[in-house]
């Protein structure tokens, strides 16, 4: 099982102490606290004082202005926030696909912020899933190829097989996305994504160009790897109903955090207020 | 296999045609390449094979007669190794069925002693038959290629005038000589086997119908082991000038030798030139497609770095991607390069007398035509996978931000009034990014100049032939004596029925010394006034020959490095052996020969002889004509017969092959190039525009419409590439007339109307044959792919 795997360190593997999982049953909502106590929920990202400043020529686009967060090990957290707000910069930095301009983001321990381009390359590699709102499949491979160009370079990935029935696609293995609707397509993406077993999980907008019902088998999808993996799952999405089904939500507005609710109970993707 | 492997077979093989077409230019880089290394290679291995083999000699001395006991002499000498002493004459021969004069070098063969036969050295080469035997005054070998030019055999026989006396020859073998690899006859520029070749006899037979018996009149010899040859020419030019020595020379001045010489530096110039153009160009087609390719990839390539492939991984995949298509190209060329080889080496066997033809293709050949392609695909590919791999891949994944269009110059102008919507997108296109329409028209220009160097040759070589036939060597017949003759023979000759003209001609072998620079050539004292030979400026007007004074044709002034007003030393190789100071008078243009010359009156008197002369010019009434060649075979003292129409032929014949085979090369890989680059970039700049104009198309524009607004812009760079590409062939043609420059014949930098006209042609044609490729593409525009993505 996934949470039993030891997990390497977080930037090059050796030495920094892995992020411990909580167990599934450990998780359920305890408080109404925004900021739970730490000494019982490992912080896995730590994220101080980061702003993003996009320079184009004259033009500076303050993309973060000052953002403090903590993700914590196993949660289930949704971004939500208006267009333009920051959510995309703000998990692209988590994922170490960006760095920030300022501050610091601690991923067990270790700075992201200060990391060389070698070391997030292994951080994004050991560490981190991602799916993105447009899939980014590659067109010239099948769904099962578009799981391996992932799995070949993990650890200790499962099958890509176990991975495309993990989200209901097993009977479509050898298809390629042009062959696949956007639902399956998004769900490619999340076999893809989780076939590693990452630690963290990030979706930048999983259901932006889904129907509802699709939408949902998607989240449904989502939410049985964070529950089942106890995989920490980050989910940025515009639908605010999408949002009772996570632990926390996070709002973003301007560049900063403006709220951080906690949700008593986490809703069932299928009876989520579409 | 790697599913990152798998998506490379796939998108190699989505891009098979755009690949093919890359391949096809690498393939003409490395078949070019390979071609011209491989025959350079094979003529220079066979050669010193040959030279080994049959003892090729290392010193030539012709002289007027000397006793065979001074053999011993020069056998003693210091640096001289052996020595083979030989009775050589010009003759004419009557071969049955052909009238026109045919003549040939007759050359004794030892008839007793070890070396009995073949001889010591310039060992004859027996093709078939058997050699003479000792005694026989009536059999002989012949050059394979006089037998051949007439269908003669062993058994067949033929007429000969040695020393004034018809003799008949049986023809008992043919052969071949190191010798005469190149065989010219005295006073022509070309091979012509037909009407000039070598025959072989024994010795004493030869010696006895030359009145030489016990002696000889031509002495080569090899040198031993770090002698000097300067120093053993200068003492054995001493020993021989109270024989009439006429000069002994070294290989690098024996005709045959020199002119093979120089057609391997031809050869090894187009082995640099051709290859540096074809994989400049590849290199520039592969950094345009990677790059492109790249840019198309570039969300792939983002999301791959989002889960951790490293950017040296997707480099190195992109890599691949090239290397494949290189490697096709590289194996392509191998085996063109092969088949051309051994096409030209054939061609080669053709005109040079060789007895075989070792084809050589040495590994390190094809390793460095691999090693190019593939170090130019790397540096053409390097730049776009940095480029690619550098990108942060949250910004890779996000599209390329839209371009910033601008208004164009057309439109700051105020013109767009007159400009539909369509045309003003294909204007703003190209201005926006000027460097890669830069680049597409210089790809495409880069073919178009190629083409031109292929049509160039063959005009090129017209003009060569109607200047120096038409304009200066005019006359019908040249016929050489034997020895300098008195000027009666002129008159003798001009009173021959159906002889309309004659121009006496006296010629002496010379050393030609300017400075540190020396040319041995003859030099030729011409009538001053002549209408069979006159010498050109410039401009292709008669030059007045000045009383006194040399005129030198601007290749050996070249070669020489004077100019008029110049004086040069002059070695006079002949008789009295006198060094004299001549003033340079002018220089002339020619295109064929190394010639000096000047008033025959004023050699005759520099070499303190009377009106002598060594040949006659002669004009010649065409219905005449036969008439005229009987009564000069049975003159006595004639050693050779050039007739103009006959040597045009022999020059054509000899250059036609090679540069039709050069012309059908450039010309075929010129429409490769043009197609590669021109194919590419449509194929390319639909990629780009995929959406774009898939969208137009949703709006309810026609294929026609949307093909325009693509096929415009390249038609556009394709007629801008036109002229500069005209202008890219006028300097390759320049350069090549500049490196094909030789002592046999100069490329006049002549280019015709249809020159231009084919290159543009061609290009015009590949570009209509991308556009119908792409035609049909734009009818599978995938509409709804653009529908359901974003962007
Ligand atoms: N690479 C970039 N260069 C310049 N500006 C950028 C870049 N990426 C993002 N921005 C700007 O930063 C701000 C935040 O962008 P971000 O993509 O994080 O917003 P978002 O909250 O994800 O919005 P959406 O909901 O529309 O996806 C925006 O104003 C955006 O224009
Ligand atoms: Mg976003």
């Amino acid at each position: 099982m996934a949470g039993a795997r030891t997990s390497p360190d977080p930037v090059d593997g050796d030495d920094a102490p892995p992020p411990a999982r909580s167990a599934p049953e450990h998780r359920s909502p305890q408080t109404s606290d925004a900021v739970p106590d730490a000494a019982r929920r490992d912080a896995v990202f730590q994220v101080r004082g980061v702003t993003k400043v996009y320079r184009m020529g004259e033009v500076r686009v303050e993309a973060l202005r000052g953002v403090d967060l903590a993700l914590y090990a196993g949660e289930l957290a949704v971004l939500l926030g208006p267009s333009g707000s920051g959510k995309s910069t703000l998990l692209n930095i988590l994922g170490g696909l960006d760095t920030p301009t300022a501050g610091q983001v601690r991923y067990a321990g270790r700075d992201l912020a200060a990391a060389s381009d070698r070391e997030l390359t292994r951080y994004r590699r050991r560490h981190v899933g991602f799916v993105f709102q447009f899939y980014n499949l590659i067109p010239s491979l099948t769904a099962r190829e578009n799981v391996a160009v992932v799995t070949e370079i993990a650890r200790d990935p499962m099958p890509p097989a176990e991975a495309l029935d993990l989200v209901g696609l097993g009977a479509r293995l050898d298809h390629f996305p042009a062959q696949l609707s956007g639902g399956e397509q998004q769900r490619v993406a999340i076999a893809r994504a989780v076939a590693k077993r990452p630690d963290v999980l990030l979706c930048d907008e999983p259901t932006g160009a889904l129907d509802s019902a699709t939408g949902i088998v998607v989240l449904e999808v989502l939410e049985r790897v964070n529950r089942e993996l106890g995989t920490t799952t980050a989910v940025i999405t515009h639908n605010a109903g999408i949002a009772q089904m996570a632990d926390r939500v996070i709002v973003l507005a301007d560049g900063r955090i403006a709220e951080v609710r906690r949700n008593a109970i986490r809703v069932a993707p299928r009876e989520l207020s579409w | 296999m790697r599913a990152l492997d798998r998506k490379l077979v796939r998108e190699l093989w989505g891009m098979r045609l755009q690949a093919l077409a890359i391949a096809l230019v690498i393939v003409s880089g490395v078949g070019v390449f390979i071609m011209s290394f491989s025959t350079v290679d094979s003529l220079y291995e066979t050669r010193a094979r040959y030279y080994r083999e049959h003892r090729f000699a290392a010193v030539f001395a012709p002289l007027k007669r000397a006793p065979e006991a001074l053999a011993r002499r020069v056998e003693t000498m210091p640096g001289v190794d052996r020595v083979q002493t030989r009775v050589v004459a010009f003759v004419s021969l009557d071969i049955a069925g052909f009238p026109e004069p045919v003549s040939a070098h007759l050359v004794s063969l030892p008839d007793h002693g070890p070396a009995a036969g073949a001889g010591v050295l310039n060992r004859v080469h027996l093709a078939s038959g058997r050699l003479p035997q000792p005694g026989r005054t009536d059999e002989a070998l012949i050059s394979v290629e006089l037998a051949r030019a007439h269908d003669l055999a062993e058994g067949d026989t033929l007429r000969a005038t040695i020393n004034g006396r018809r003799e008949r020859l049986t023809i008992v073998g043919l052969a071949r000589s190191p010798e005469y690899i190149y065989q010219i006859a005295p006073g022509a520029m070309f091979p012509d086997p037909a009407r000039y070749g070598i025959l072989w006899m024994g010795r004493e037979s030869l010696g006895n119908a030359l009145d030489m018996d016990g002696a000889f009149n031509d002495l080569t010899l090899t040198v031993t082991r770090g002698a000097s040859v300067e120093d053993v020419i200068d003492r054995l030019d001493t020993l021989l000038a109270p024989y009439g020595g006429t000069g002994a020379y070294a290989r690098e001045d024996q005709l045959s030798h020199r002119f093979l010489t120089e057609e391997l530096k031809q050869q090894r110039t187009i082995a640099t030139v051709f290859p540096v153009i074809f994989f400049g160009v590849a290199a520039f087609l592969l950094n345009v497609v990677a790059s492109r390719l790249i840019g198309l990839e570039r969300e792939q390539i983002g999301t791959l770095k989002a889960f951790g492939w490293a950017s040296a991984d997707i480099g190195l995949h992109y890599a691949k991607l090239m290397l494949a298509i290189v490697l096709l190209g590289i194996t392509g060329g191998i085996g063109l390069g092969i088949l051309l080889g051994r096409g030209l080496s054939h061609i080669y066997m053709s005109f040079y007398s060789l007895p075989y033809m070792d084809f050589v293709l040495r590994p390190r050949v094809v390793a460095a035509a691999a090693a190019v392609s593939i170090g130019v695909a790397l540096l053409g590919t390097l730049h776009a996978v940095r480029g690619a791999a550098r990108l942060p891949p949250a910004q890779a994944m996000r599209p390329a931000p839209p371009p910033v269009y601008r208004a164009t110059i057309v439109e700051r102008l105020g013109l767009q009034r007159w400009l539909a919507q369509p045309t003003r997108m294909i204007l703003r296109h190209i201005e926006r990014r000027p460097l890669k329409s830069l680049l597409t028209t210089l790809g495409i220009a880069m073919a178009c100049g190629i083409m031109m160097i292929g049509g160039f040759q063959r005009g090129a070589i017209d003009h060569m032939v109607g200047v120096q036939f038409g304009l200066s060597q005019r006359a019908d017949l040249t016929a050489t004596f034997t020895d300098p003759t008195s000027g009666h023979a002129l008159y003798s000759l001009r009173s021959l029925p159906g002889v309309e003209h004659a121009e006496g001609l006296r010629s002496v072998p010379v050393r030609l010394r300017h400075g540190h620079r020396s040319y041995r050539t003859t030099l030729e004292g011409v009538a001053p006034d002549g209408r069979l030979l006159r010498l050109l400026d410039t401009d292709l007007k008669p030059i007045d020959l000045p009383p006194e004074g040399v005129v030198l044709n601007d290749y050996l002034a070249g070669l020489l490095g004077v100019r008029a007003g110049d004086v040069l030393r002059v070695e006079v190789l002949e008789g009295e052996r006198r060094t004299l100071e001549l003033p340079v008078a002018a220089t002339a243009r020619q295109y064929l020969g190394v010639g000096a010359y000047m008033q025959r009156a004023a050699l005759n008197r520099l070499l303190r002889e009377g009106d002598a002369l060594s040949g006659v010019h002669l004009a010649v009434d065409a219905r005449e004509r036969r008439r005229v060649y009987a009564l000069l075979k049975d003159m006595p003292r004639i050693a050779g017969i050039v007739e103009q129409a006959a040597a045009i032929r022999a020059f054509y014949d000899t250059l036609a092959q090679s540069v039709l085979f050069f012309t059908l090369v450039a010309t075929l890989l010129g429409a490769t190039i043009a197609f590669g680059v021109v194919y590419n970039s449509m194929r390319i700049a639909l990629s780009e525009r995929n959406r774009e104009l898939a969208s137009l198309r949703v709006l309810g524009f026609e294929r026609g419409e949307v093909a325009y607004i693509l096929l415009g812009e390249l038609a556009l760079l394709t007629l801008a590439a036109i002229p500069l590409g005209l202008a890219i062939g006028y300097g390759l043609c320049a350069y090549l007339a500049y490196a094909f420059q030789s002592d046999l014949y100069r490329i006049a930098l002549v280019l015709e109307r249809d020159v231009y006209a084919l290159a543009a042609l061609v290009v015009i044609i590949s570009a209509l044959v991308s556009g119908g490729l792409l035609w049909r593409s734009l009818g599978r525009l995938d509409m709804v792919a653009v529908l359901k993505s974003k962007e």
